[in-house]
């Protein structure tokens, strides 16, 4: 054993839930910062807590009041529109109000540190914050800091845990479960957290993945990168990471980040764009995500966008449902307490069968 | 007169390990020996004379710390010369060499007289920067710093970028009779990176530099030094391929030394988690280097331990790890990390770990390190196995910035002593 890792070398740790004691199987969750720490169990538990979340979404008067008094704060040190909105859309529907931090009015254009930002924030008395950042393990380190709940909602090149969570509900919905999967992630992998989130979910449903994209934003450690015994394979051409795909997620080719060496965009079209053509080689009916925003023409062909494979609109009414159940989680009365109730409480007695 | 007694003397450059009594006075050694020996030498001086204790220790030449950063001038709300060497005084440092990239650079005698008239515990060795505010453009006033007292010159931090540069550096410091340090480091792969690449970086999607960025530069520089003939030292060594270039360009008679730190042969790039003080640079390596770095140690390929303690205010370390400050605090782990990593595990001989420290870097500078009537004063002493736990919080640095924190240790030093005077007893 490596010394290092035995030493009390930092407190808390990313450690993202606790498992109930109780016999009814429910989760509680301190904070959501990634999809790695994860059981299958505990992600199971939080998608079914999304379904009644998802009926909601259909009903006429969508607002419950089952968290009225409570507000989220919404800190996005990114510029993020869907997201955003996302979470403040889940916040409304259960009664909670939302305080919003953007990054272009942020203080920290001013000067100030992320730690005095979200302290500020915090001293407002939010019941749990929602934050984004471009760099890597921010809503890790802020978790350490805080003693009310983090939701992650993307942290630089790390994760996207919401965004795994509303794509498997999507997955789930569509194929029937989310277990044995071909998946195939196109695009700019390296830099992508939706991919690591995505492979950390999903692999622990013993999904197979193919990665493929231009060799420069395939490392080869990406193939370690998942659970124990997930097969993660790369490919630097569609007709190989195409074929047996059972779900293909396409990744938003990320101008802003092309301080790699860019690639001419003519290259990547001819190369990598999801046309009708190529979506055949996948399996028949399998499913087209994308995380958005998308750009017609660049990584995916708008006839494959507007397609019956297509779960994309779907994607984001999922998204919203996601973000509810969790919202409810961490700031809602638990549900194993006798007068719990609410959304959750319908699935007090269901017990995940996981294989 | 100091008189060191009962203790076990280990002193590389003689090969001596035995109990063997020190007399020193305010600068010198004055003699070495038995009891009899000594007690009868402090007779003949008149009689008067402290004791010192050191039962159940070891007693080394005074240890040496090629790299530091003591941040004075301009940095003084993360380290100054006084807090700094305090701190290296509790690590059994008796001479540090401090790095120039202070504000402003020590590029000229000036700031070099400056550096040494400031109060300090233990020597100061300032090392003097190679160009002028180590911009990488023309030469520092390498030779005016070299009266004024320094004994190496590099830009680290901000390592030569040009080859050219470099050269013209390695001629004229061969002529002045000094080695020229650098922090190996190819910028333009470099840019951006907050740790090693490989498996860890991709996982926590943090910007990973590969380990060629220094080997690249440790190639560069090895292949001048053997057109110019000058000495090379390698900073903080931290891959394979670095210290198998350095073994093979000794064999074709290159003067190229180099040094490991602690944390370097202690952690590896799986340690790292979103913690910014798991961030420094050369950022940690992977398990296969450090293995590497552990068999140089070892085998002789590696000259030194060096510190490269690299203190932050705790303010500027309590960031995002992608802009938090590279560095962490160094000297007082720095005995306790090597016997726990390396004595303890059975890697090597407490003889080969004392030299690490002592005949090893001093080789670096050209310079003589032994325990022998008419050398400088200066002793380390200390424990192999004296149990403590290390709490950066009563330290006396200005900075916390270490990953050791809390950390449980086997071995410390027990008494520094520098120029006779005894600067730390624990």
């Amino acid at each position: 054993m490596n010394p290092a890792a035995a030493a009390p070398l930092r407190p808390g740790g990313t450690i993202a839930a606790e498992n109930s004691p109780r016999d009814v199987v429910s989760y509680r969750f301190r904070n959501l910062l990634a999809m790695e720490p994860l059981t299958a169990e505990q992600i199971l538990f939080l998608l079914d807590q999304s379904k009644p979340m998802q009926e909601i979404q259909r009903h006429p008067l969508k607002k419950l009041a089952t968290l009225r008094g409570k507000s989220v704060a919404l800190a996005f040190f990114e510029p993020s529109t869907r997201t955003r909105i996302s979470f403040a859309t889940a916040a409304s529907r259960l009664g909670a109000d939302s305080m919003n931090l953007q990054a272009e009015s942020s203080s920290l254009k001013k000067g100030e540190s992320l730690l005095d930002t979200v302290h500020t924030l915090d001293a407002m008395k939010p019941d749990c914050i929602v934050m984004r950042h471009s760099s890597s393990g921010t809503a890790d380190f802020v978790a350490r800091h805080l003693e009310i709940p983090v939701i992650n909602a993307g942290d630089g090149t790390h994760e996207h845990p919401t965004q795994a969570l509303l794509d498997a509900l999507t997955i789930r919905d569509r194929l029937g479960n989310i277990e044995g999967l071909n998946v195939t992630i196109l695009g700019d992998i390296q830099h992508s957290r939706v991919a690591r989130s995505n492979i950390h979910l999903l692999g622990k449903f013993g999904c197979s993945f193919k990665l493929c994209g231009p060799a420069m934003w395939l490392p080869r450690e990406l193939e370690q990168i998942g659970p124990p015994g997930c097969s993660i394979r790369r490919a630097t051409c569609m007709e190989e990471a195409l074929v047996d795909a059972d779900v293909i997620i396409v990744l938003r080719v990320q101008q802003e980040r092309m301080n790699e060496p860019a690639l001419p965009t003519g290259e990547y079209v001819m190369l990598y764009q999801l046309t009708e053509e190529r979506l055949k080689m996948a399996r028949p009916g399998a499913l087209v995500l994308h995380p958005g925003p998308m750009i017609r023409g660049l990584e995916i062909d708008p006839a494959v966008a507007d397609g019956p494979q297509s779960c994309v609109l779907e994607q984001v009414t999922n998204g919203v449902a996601v973000r509810m159940a969790l919202l409810y989680l961490m700031m809602g009365t638990p549900p194993e307490e006798p007068n719990g109730g609410g959304p959750a409480a319908e699935n007090k007695f269901y017990r995940p069968n996981v294989t | 007169m100091l008189w060191i007694k009962n203790g076990r003397l280990i002193d590389p450059a003689s090969g001596t390990d035995s109990a063997l009594e020190v007399l020193l006075n305010s600068e010198r050694i004055l003699a070495v020996g038995h009891f009899a020996e000594i007690s009868h030498e402090v007779a003949n001086r008149g009689g008067e004379c402290e004791v010192l204790d050191a039962a159940g220790w070891i007693v080394a030449p005074g240890f040496i710390d090629l790299h530091c950063h003591l941040r004075e001038p301009g940095g003084e709300s993360s380290e100054t010369i006084e807090t700094g060497t305090r701190a290296a005084a509790r690590g059994g440092f008796t001479a540090v060499c401090p790095m120039p990239n202070t504000r402003p650079v020590n590029d000229n005698a000036s700031v070099t007289r400056s550096i040494l008239e400031r109060k300090a515990s233990v020597r100061v060795w300032p090392i003097g920067a190679c160009s002028k505010e180590s911009k990488g453009e023309s030469l520092a006033e390498i030779a005016a710093m070299k009266k004024a007292g320094i004994v190496a010159v590099s830009d680290d931090g901000r390592p030569v970028a040009t080859a050219k540069l470099m050269r013209q550096v390695m001629d004229y410091c061969r002529s002045l009779d000094l080695p020229v340090i650098d922090h190996c480091e190819d910028a333009s792969l470099a840019a951006g990176a907050v740790m090693r690449e490989g498996q860890t970086s991709v996982r926590l999607g943090l910007r990973g530099m590969p380990s060629a960025a220094e080997s690249l530069c440790v190639i560069r520089d090895g292949l001048l030094a053997k057109l110019t003939g000058a000495r090379l030292h390698i900073a903080h060594l931290s891959t394979k391929d670095s210290l198998e270039f350095v073994r093979g360009s000794r064999m074709h008679g290159c003067q190229v030394t180099c040094e490991v730190t602690p944390h370097h042969f202690t952690l590896i790039d799986e340690d790292v988690v979103y913690d910014s003080n798991f961030k420094m640079n050369p950022p940690l390596a992977s398990r296969e280097d450090r293995d590497a770095l552990l068999e140089g140690l070892a085998d002789g390929t590696v000259d030194a331990i060096a510190t490269d303690h690299a203190p932050h205010e705790p303010a500027s370390k309590a960031v995002e790890f992608d802009k938090a400050p590279f560095g962490i605090t160094g000297f007082e782990t720095a005995l306790a990390l090597a016997l726990e990593q390396l004595v303890h595990t059975g890697r090597i001989k407490l003889m080969r770990m004392v030299e690490l420290f002592t005949t090893g870097p001093a080789r670096v500078l050209g310079m003589a390190r032994s325990i022998a009537p008419g050398q400088p004063a200066d002793l380390t002493i200390f424990s192999t196995d004296h149990a403590w736990t290390f709490n950066a919080a009563e330290s006396p640095s200005k900075s916390r910035n270490t990953p050791f924190d809390g950390r449980e240790f086997k071995g410390a030093p027990m008494a520094t002593i520098v120029a006779g005077r005894v600067v730390y007893r624990r």
